[in-house]
């Protein structure tokens, strides 16, 4: 039914469109990233390491990374502590209300993260109804500080970012039987020895790829980060946007971009090879 | 078979789901306030935010939003669909590659994309054009058109279109008559799931937007960095009514579990 050349023709009107708008792209900024600039003469092309030495060498940036990357490690570990129970309850539920609660858990995923991100800002703010709560209770005196703090850039991205590890952890649990839960407790094993035994292994596939997923969004936030924490708390792909649109250090801005893609690529593969190694049998 | 739940389960259940709606709802009690800033908790409700709305520079953002989601649902689709009846049905040397370049877009930060377009549009002589961000979505969307159009060619009868042309139907009449009848629920979903995305992304248009092509995420992202007043919690509540039409849509064309669940497997 098919030509030799049909695939590649088929083929081509996608790999163009990815080639112009997204290789192209990328090659650019990455080449952007070793030209020079001053305030004076704007983007000078040219070959230089001076914007690298800049991102790493900077306590400044320093800094900025290193929030970004501690954010991403305790939203994904959060994440992973809710998420996963949460999908192994929905899983266990009955037919209409496992429908109905995987559609509350994931329907958010269809609202813009400003939505979510502005509920947050709300319920966080001085006069929040978090505080607001917690003064009622007696369990603090004054407002206590949400918004421009890591607490609270923490909590509202596990909100935006919880649902993509609910779904990967249903997912890989839906292979589960429920009869061989059954058959672990008419065993004999308790409640804890069944969870630890037969449902952890088959979760786990979804949990590792699901923290992946999380980690990876959590490090590259923009909205979220940039909302809750504000200027005095800015996260990488933050600096990268005021390089870019504020400064106008162009080159800098692609620099910062670059070490963060780097550095994620680094953690990704890094623990895929650890993943790999020691849940080898989880895989097969 | 199902094993019920214990009393500790639900008990964290519940709070899972109330952190999951507590920020959505607040959004919509706000929306109904009437002071010019937030008065929750209140017991005077009103309409006048969502009055404001249609005199605000909100409505020019909303639109532009609608038509680069609607231009960039389409042209993905358009392109997606050879490109998943090339990988789903031929054999040949570098399919694999292949269809892993066009899930590439889901491995790229979405941050990363907007520097690299807001580069290219600037060397190619696009800075400000609409069509620059038009395919820069149709990049971040494609992936999700893709992998609905390949699940489509692979879930649908093969027989179906081995009875055509064996009765002598050309190919292009069987993929008009008979192949595209049967993805079309594929595609729509696609297409909507597509058009959702676009809608609401907000890392990389903000990148390249400017005054001409300022999506209503992009207004609303740089309004609340200013303040956060009700005016915006009413836009936020009209944009979750519409996520909720959306979710009906594409529950009625392609089963909304399916939908969702395709999306976070990478």
């Amino acid at each position: 039914m098919a030509s030799r050349v049909a695939p590649y023709a088929l083929s081509a009107p996608a790999a163009a469109v990815l080639a112009a708008f997204m290789a192209a792209p990328l090659v650019m900024v990455l080449l952007l990233s070793f030209n020079s600039f001053t305030m004076a003469t704007g983007i000078q092309p040219g070959f230089t390491w001076a914007n690298y030495v800049e991102v790493l060498g900077d306590q400044y940036f320093h800094r900025i990374f290193g929030r970004t990357f501690l954010l991403a490690a305790v939203v994904t570990l959060v994440a992973v502590l809710i998420g996963a129970p949460e999908a192994y309850i929905i899983h266990r539920m009955r037919p209409p209300w496992r429908s109905i609660f995987l559609l509350v858990v994931l329907g958010p995923l269809l609202v813009s993260v400003i939505v979510r991100t502005l509920g947050w800002a709300v319920l966080l703010g001085n006069r929040g109804l978090v505080n607001a709560a917690l003064m009622n209770l007696g369990l603090i005196e004054r407002p206590a500080e949400f918004m421009y703090t890591f607490t609270g850039m923490a909590v509202a991205l596990v909100h935006v970012l919880v649902p993509f590890m609910v779904l990967s952890v249903w997912a890989s649990l839906r292979r589960l039987d429920p009869a061989v839960e059954a058959a672990g407790l008419s065993l004999g094993a308790s409640q804890m020895t069944v969870l630890r035994r037969i449902v952890l292994p088959q979760a786990m596939p979804g949990i590792l790829s699901g923290s992946l997923i999380v980690f990876t969004l959590a490090a590259s936030a923009f909205a979220t980060p940039a909302i809750v924490g504000g200027r005095r708390l800015k996260v990488a792909a933050m600096a990268a946007y005021d390089e870019f649109l504020n400064s106008q250090n162009w080159p800098l801005g692609a620099a910062i971009v670059v070490v963060l893609l780097l550095a994620m690529v680094t953690i990704v593969l890094g623990y895929n090879r650890i993943v790999e190694r020691r849940f080898r049998q989880v895989f097969q | 078979m199902t094993l019920a739940n214990g009393r500790l389960a639900l008990a964290f259940h519940a709070l899972f789901i109330a952190f999951i709606l507590a920020p959505l709802v607040v959004v919509g009690l706000v929306a109904f306030t009437p002071e010019a800033y937030l008065s929750i908790p209140t017991t005077r409700w009103s309409l006048r935010w969502f009055h404001a709305i249609w005199n605000s520079d909100f409505i020019p953002a909303f639109w532009i939003s609608i038509y680069v989601g609607c231009a960039s649902a389409t042209i993905a689709l358009v392109v997606s669909v050879p490109a998943a009846i090339a990988t789903a049905r031929h054999q040949f040397p570098g399919r694999d590659a292949a269809a892993a370049f066009f899930l590439s877009p889901l491995m790229v930060p979405h941050v990363v994309l907007g520097v690299a377009l807001l580069r290219f549009m600037a060397e190619v002589g696009l800075t400000a054009n609409i069509l620059g961000l038009i395919m820069g979505h149709v990049v971040i969307i494609m992936p999700f058109t893709l992998r609905l159009g390949l699940a489509a060619l692979t879930g649908m009868n093969r027989h179906c279109e081995w009875a055509a042309w064996s009765l002598g139907a050309p190919l292009s009449v069987v993929f008009r008559r008979v192949t595209l009848p049967m993805i079309m629920p594929g595609l729509a979903g696609g297409w909507l799931l597509a058009f959702i995305q676009s809608f609401d992304e907000l890392t990389m248009t903000v990148f390249v937007a400017s005054p001409g092509t300022t999506t209503l995420p992009v207004r609303m992202f740089q309004y609340i960095t200013d303040n956060i007043d009700p005016m915006v919690a009413s836009i936020s509540t009209a944009l979750m009514l519409l996520a909720g039409v959306m979710m009906a849509l594409m529950e009625r064309v392609y089963g909304l579990e399916r939908l969702l669940a395709g999306k976070g497997e990478e």
